[in-house]
């Protein structure tokens, strides 16, 4: 794999008295859209969280774009080029949808040619910008919740489970804006348990059991092997 | 224009914005609508807790930090007024260094705590500031030579702020130093209100409320927490340091009892949920409210004790000895009925 922009080696982690993540190992090519899969419990939230500081990694090395992400501040993190939008959204319910959005610009006033390309992807944004984000529905907080991620252009965005109880017609949305947002030129490593979204979005894939990776390879290898994805994850795609 | 002043935070209910409309007219005209030195005293004290009550609401409201050492900072801007007139003598300058020395102080103490305790919980923080309040105050207490003791500090303020300072009359009204004195704090603490609003409507009052609401989801959309906490408590201390200068510059007397006790916070407290945490006008309605009810309460009960002398019980109950246990009963209520704060209750029923 050529110049990946993320480089997870080795990587274990703790939470309280658990073992969780085994020594992961996995690569986010750059401009790519890398997919995290796995049943639940096998780390894939853990492995976002630790790649973003949130949980301090008892071992391995986390590489970014050069850089050792290990000791790392979790706000540095954030500011050398990698977007979170953690699984609960993570929204500031407080606060109206133009000032979550007003926070996420952290290198001055939001642009307004990208304030614009939000408003386009996700027109609820515009329709209650000025309310607390906290009165929106749980889809369009999950819109807030990318549309705050992309506010800046970021080289690395972490995306868990984006697409989770949704209604079809905001999950098309939410497949359509990070198509975009790959087009821009950005990398994607993305927990998703909807497999359609997943083999719509993905180039490549990372299946993860136990707290390890044990499969990474291209997403279409993986979509096109039923056999594969029955003996690597317990379940095949085409049932979906 | 007004808009700017306020920083564009409206009051959002017409029910409030009359209430702090009332506020305004009445402080500002004080001297004139309510004569008699206790009623002058009383509108003082109000403006000086509006100052310290919005000041503790940046952190408390604002920041989601509670500090037990807010009291202490109030301290030494006033102790720092007085110290600075003892030795300096009763001129503006003393009152300037005074003030500047005791809101530097105060952020260089509160810098210390931020730094080293910030990091730990919640709780642990508190505790720690409770820890260095009361050390301080114990302090206080025993440099006796230096602060007086237990006894305090008296000094002289310049001349032109005192009673003797005669200036002319209006509406009926002699004019002197104590009512130069009183608009003096009156345009001090507004300019220091209009600041404190300032801050909370800025970039940097916005990630105090995020931080507010998800320390955790602040870190990761790029703002390191410990900092701003610590600026928060500095911005926080400094304010109140200069709200302590402007009690000592209005007493004329600073002792532990009156800058630095804990009954001091506890009021501070329950002025800031009284009035509505995170909102700055909570603030103008808990101080005023709390003060008033300090200071007339008892004469309010005194009046309907005798009122209804003839009937059984009631005189006893509203006997002015137990104002205390009235002025706790009305707390509660208040605090049952209006969970979210005077300004909250306005504001959810515009």
């Amino acid at each position: 794999m050529s110049d990946p922009i993320l480089t997870v080696e080795g990587v274990e982690t703790d939470i309280a008295q658990y073992h969780i993540l085994k020594g992961v190992d996995l690569q986010v090519p750059r401009g790519q859209v890398t997919m995290l899969l796995g049943r639940n419990g096998v780390g894939k939230t853990t492995t976002l969280r630790t790649i973003m500081g949130l949980w301090r990694n008892k071992a391995g090395r986390i590489g970014f774009d050069g850089r050792d992400l290990n000791k790392m501040p979790i706000a540095d993190r954030c500011r050398a080029g990698i977007g979170f939008v953690p699984e609960d959204m993570g929204i500031f319910a407080a606060l109206t949808v133009e000032e979550n959005m007003t926070l996420a610009a952290l290198s001055g006033p939001l642009d307004p040619a990208r304030k614009d390309w939000l408003f386009a992807t996700f027109p609820p944004l515009r329709t209650f910008w000025k309310s607390p984000a906290g009165t929106l529905s749980g889809g369009q907080k999950q819109m807030l919740s990318i549309a705050r991620a992309m506010a800046e252009a970021r080289s690395l965005y972490l995306i868990d489970e984006p697409t989770k109880g949704l209604a079809p017609a905001i999950v098309s949305t939410m497949v359509r804006a990070l198509r975009e947002l790959k087009a821009q030129g950005a990398s994607i490593l993305m927990v998703e348990q909807n497999f359609a979204v997943a083999k719509a979005l993905g180039d490549r894939a990372v299946v993860m059991d136990d707290g390890r990776a044990i499969w990474s390879g291209a997403m279409a290898e993986l979509a096109a092997d039923p056999a594969l994805q029955e003996r690597l994850m317990g379940l095949s795609m085409e049932a979906h | 224009m007004i808009d700017w002043l306020i920083s564009g935070d409206r009051p959002r209910s017409v029910a409030l914005g009359a209430v702090l409309l009332g506020i305004l007219f009445s402080l500002a005209f004080a001297p004139f609508l309510f004569p008699g030195v206790r009623a002058l005293d009383t509108a003082a004290t109000i403006l000086i807790f509006i100052v310290l009550v919005a000041s503790y609401d940046l952190l408390l409201g604002y920041s989601g930090i509670v500090s037990f050492a807010h009291t202490m900072f109030f301290g030494l801007g006033a102790y720092g007024v007085a110290l600075a007139s003892i030795h300096m003598g009763p001129g503006w300058d003393a009152l300037i260094v005074g003030a500047l020395a005791g809101a530097l102080s105060a952020t260089v103490l509160a810098y210390a705590i931020g730094l080293f305790s910030l990091r730990v919980r919640a709780i642990f923080f508190a505790m720690i500031t409770l820890a260095v309040a009361s050390a301080v105050a114990v302090l206080v207490s025993q440099l006796f030579q230096l602060t007086g003791g237990e006894d305090g500090l008296t000094y002289r303020i310049p001349r032109a702020l005192t009673p003797a300072n005669r200036v002319g009359e209006l509406f009926g009204v002699r004019i002197n130093g104590r009512i130069l004195a009183y608009y003096l704090l009156f345009f001090s603490c507004t300019a220091l209100f209009l600041l404190l609003l300032r801050i909370v409507n800025s970039p940097f009052g916005r990630v105090l409320q995020s931080i507010r609401e998800n320390d955790f989801r602040s870190e990761a959309i790029g703002y390191r927490v410990v900092a701003y906490r610590t600026a928060a408590t500095c911005l926080s201390a400094a304010m109140a340091a200069l709200a302590g200068s402007l009690y000592a510059i209005w007493l004329r007397y600073v002792g532990p009892d009156t800058t630095l006790s804990f009954e001091i916070m506890i009021d501070v407290l329950l002025m800031v949920v009284i009035g509505g945490m995170g909102t700055m006008y909570g603030a103008v309605i808990g101080a005023t409210i709390f003060v008033l009810a300090q200071n007339y309460l008892q004469n309010l009960m005194g009046a309907a004790s005798d009122a209804t002398s003839a009937l059984p019980l009631i005189p006893d109950l509203i006997n002015p000895d137990r104002w205390l246990l009235w002025l706790g009963v009305l707390f509660v209520l208040s605090v049952y009925f209006f969970p979210t704060g005077i300004v909250g209750r306005l504001r959810a029923g515009r």
